[in-house]
């Protein structure tokens, strides 16, 4: 007869080695100044995150996750900071310090940020403290998840549907070249550099 | 340390090598087959019948000088045939490859010859190849040339297109396999109709099993697709900085995609391990037929077939077959509502 | 064992992290990266309480959520390449047109 605490260790390993790699990960997100590493970093934070989902009992999820984040919506970011051969940042003074380190957004972003964490926290844990997520048993395979999506939030369904054609549709407009220069020169399309 | 432990750790080891030789093997078949198709006779010196003939190319590979440009970004002109290469094999270990096994009874609970069996295993191996795509783009971008990116983002505009059509043919098989795992799906194709004709969902989908043979080309890269790595095009392609190892890494990652791609279609469409006249412990040699003969039939396609420009491919993509992958999902829909299967 | 005010902390804390992205960064692009990190924090959020109170629906809207997510990613960067053409600059401080 296991113990009990040592069957669950494994998972609590898993947690806080997937917990610390998806919060890194982040950290090193938005401390980059390459746009282009930022994005693997985020791929790779977003991996750790299908982790915990895997953890939380939602393999569904922790799939789709990689197959429409980190497969779908990171490879658009990666074609656009490819494309737009992003620049980094413009002055002498923002090349020579780091984009964390000014003074402005160091004041500003850092109080924020650690009030931020700190309401968060106390928000979400004053419900009471549970005593495990497995209170609940198995919640849901792709089947019954489907079926509920069909079903229920079958309305909400088709409406995202429709949300997706509009973006789609509004994407291709804005990001095309040929309304811009009919539209003549109001502020002098770049054209080809 | 159960038996049972041991003999899974085994299974992986036992797996790894496997695809790697596939990969040698591939190569020796490809350019046998071309010479055949070309009527000449192809690698012949090195080894009897030219078998030894892999075993040169690597060896080769391996001694050649590993260039890197000097305006490239080192740290992502190292890491994309890393992650080609690893998204390559991490893709089959979901795939099962034979009934359960005993191993001659070393094993008493059974071995299941499949590396990871999740219940989700299609979606995992279409993760897996989605993310395969990075590989391709990093490299052609990282090299800092003009063919590596043109062909980089050509490449994995290429993949991600036909992506849907292959989601849509999944979701077919799924609509009559009531069931996302892999195993599932091929015991449901077991058995005969009518003691003759087996029950191998080719039969029921035949629109689905040319429309993932089909974007299962197009992923892989391989002729007629091929046009973001062909010679004559675009010099090589997303690869053309890439020398010695890390070439050989992009190389055997193609190689282990197709044959990824052929054992899912063996498993999904073909029935996977079963067959006639053999027990299905011994199931595993049918999956070896099948599968090599969808890899022949790559093979020949590739020697066969000109290739597709690159905007006649895309159009390819999206004017033809999703529109028929997504007929397919209704006829489909439709016929399992009608039928009950 | 991890219990739901773990995952809960979790996600608070890469939320933050995100925030402070949006405000600290002056690149338009790490400015929706960072967006995408808190979408990220609050769909582990949803799949957290789904699974403690035992329903499908956390995993549901986490489906929802990574419609919408991709829908906003897909139309900003369209923006983002528009404005990139006309002013040759991701630095959201140069475009100054509509301020007072």
């Amino acid at each position: 007869m296991k113990d009990p605490i040592e069957e669950t260790m494994p998972e609590t390993v898993l947690f806080y080695i997937f917990g610390a790699f998806a919060v890194v990960a982040s950290l090193l997100v938005i401390a980059q100044r390459n746009p282009v590493y930022s994005v693997l970093l985020l791929i790779a934070s977003f991996g750790a995150l299908s982790g915990l989902y895997v953890l939380l009992d939602a393999p569904f999820v922790a799939v789709i996750q990689i197959i429409v984040y980190a497969g779908a919506i990171m490879v658009l970011f990666l074609f656009v900071v490819m494309l737009l051969n992003a620049p980094q940042e413009d002055t002498e003074h923002d090349l020579k310090v780091h984009p964390l380190l000014r003074r402005g957004p160091l004041r500003f972003g850092a109080v924020l940020a650690a009030a931020l964490v700190v309401e968060l926290v106390w928000a979400l844990t004053k419900g009471g403290g549970e005593s495990g997520p497995f209170a609940g048993g198995a919640v849901a395979s792709v089947a019954a998840i489907g079926r509920s999506l069909f079903q229920e939030y079958s309305f909400q369904f088709e409406v995202t549907s429709i949300l997706i054609l509009v973006a789609m549709v509004g994407a291709v407009v804005l990001a095309s070249r040929e309304v811009l220069e009919r539209r003549g020169g109001g502020s002098g399309p770049s054209g080809d550099r | 340390m159960t038996p049972l432990l041991i003999a899974q750790i085994g299974l992986t080891l036992f797996v790894f090598v496997m695809l790697l030789s596939s990969a040698a093997v591939m190569v020796y078949m490809e350019r046998k087959v071309a010479a055949a198709l070309q009527q000449r006779i192809g690698p012949s010196l090195v080894g009897p019948k030219g078998l030894l003939q892999p075993l040169a190319d690597i060896i080769k590979l391996m001694f050649k000088e590993e260039l890197r440009p000097a305006a490239s970004d080192w740290i992502i002109f190292a890491l994309a045939p890393m992650i080609a290469a690893t998204c390559a094999f991490a893709a089959f270990a979901v795939v099962p490859f034979g009934a359960d096994t005993t191993l001659f009874g070393l094993v008493p609970e059974g071995l299941r010859l499949q590396v990871a069996d999740v219940n989700v295993a299609i979606l995992v191996v279409f993760a897996i190849a989605s993310m395969g795509v990075y590989g391709i783009v990093l490299a052609g971008w990282s090299s800092n040339s003009k063919y590596s990116l043109l062909g980089g983002l050509r490449s994995s505009a290429q993949m991600i297109s036909y992506e849907l059509s292959y989601g849509l043919a999944l979701a077919s098989v799924l609509l009559i396999a009531n069931s996302l795992s892999l195993t599932d799906i091929v015991n449901r194709q077991a058995g005969t109709w009518w003691q003759v004709i087996p029950r191998w969902y080719v039969f029921l989908q035949p629109l689905g099993f040319v429309i993932y043979m089909i974007a299962g080309i197009a992923e892989t890269n391989r002729a007629p697709f091929d046009f973001p790595e062909a010679e004559q095009e675009l010099v090589a392609g997303y690869h053309t900085e890439y020398s010695s190892m890390r070439f050989a890494m992009f190389f055997m990652a193609e190689y282990i995609n197709m044959v990824t791609v052929a054992a899912v279609a063996t498993d999904l469409y073909l029935g996977g391990w079963h067959g006639p006249f053999l027990p299905e412990s011994l199931g595993w040699i049918w999956f070896l037929v099948k599968v090599g003969a969808i890899l022949f039939f790559y093979v020949w396609m590739r020697w066969t077939l000109p290739r597709y420009r690159y905007d006649q491919l895309m159009s390819f993509g999206w004017k033809v077959l999703l529109p028929l992958a997504v007929v397919n999902l209704l006829v489909t829909a439709a016929g399992v509502l009608y039928f009950g299967l | 064992m991890p219990t739901l005010n773990h995952y809960l902390i979790l996600s608070a804390i890469i939320f933050s992290i995100g925030t402070a992205g949006v405000f600290m960064r002056r690149n338009l692009i790490t400015i929706l990266l960072s967006i995408e990190i808190m979408l990220n924090a609050v769909n582990l959020t949803f799949v957290a309480f789904g699974r403690a109170l035992g329903s499908a629906d956390g995993q549901i809207i986490v489906f929802f959520v990574m419609t919408v997510a991709a829908a906003e990613a897909a139309v900003g960067l369209a923006i983002v390449i528009s404005l990139f053409r006309h002013h040759e600059s991701l630095n959201p401080e140069q475009f100054r047109a509509l301020k007072w």
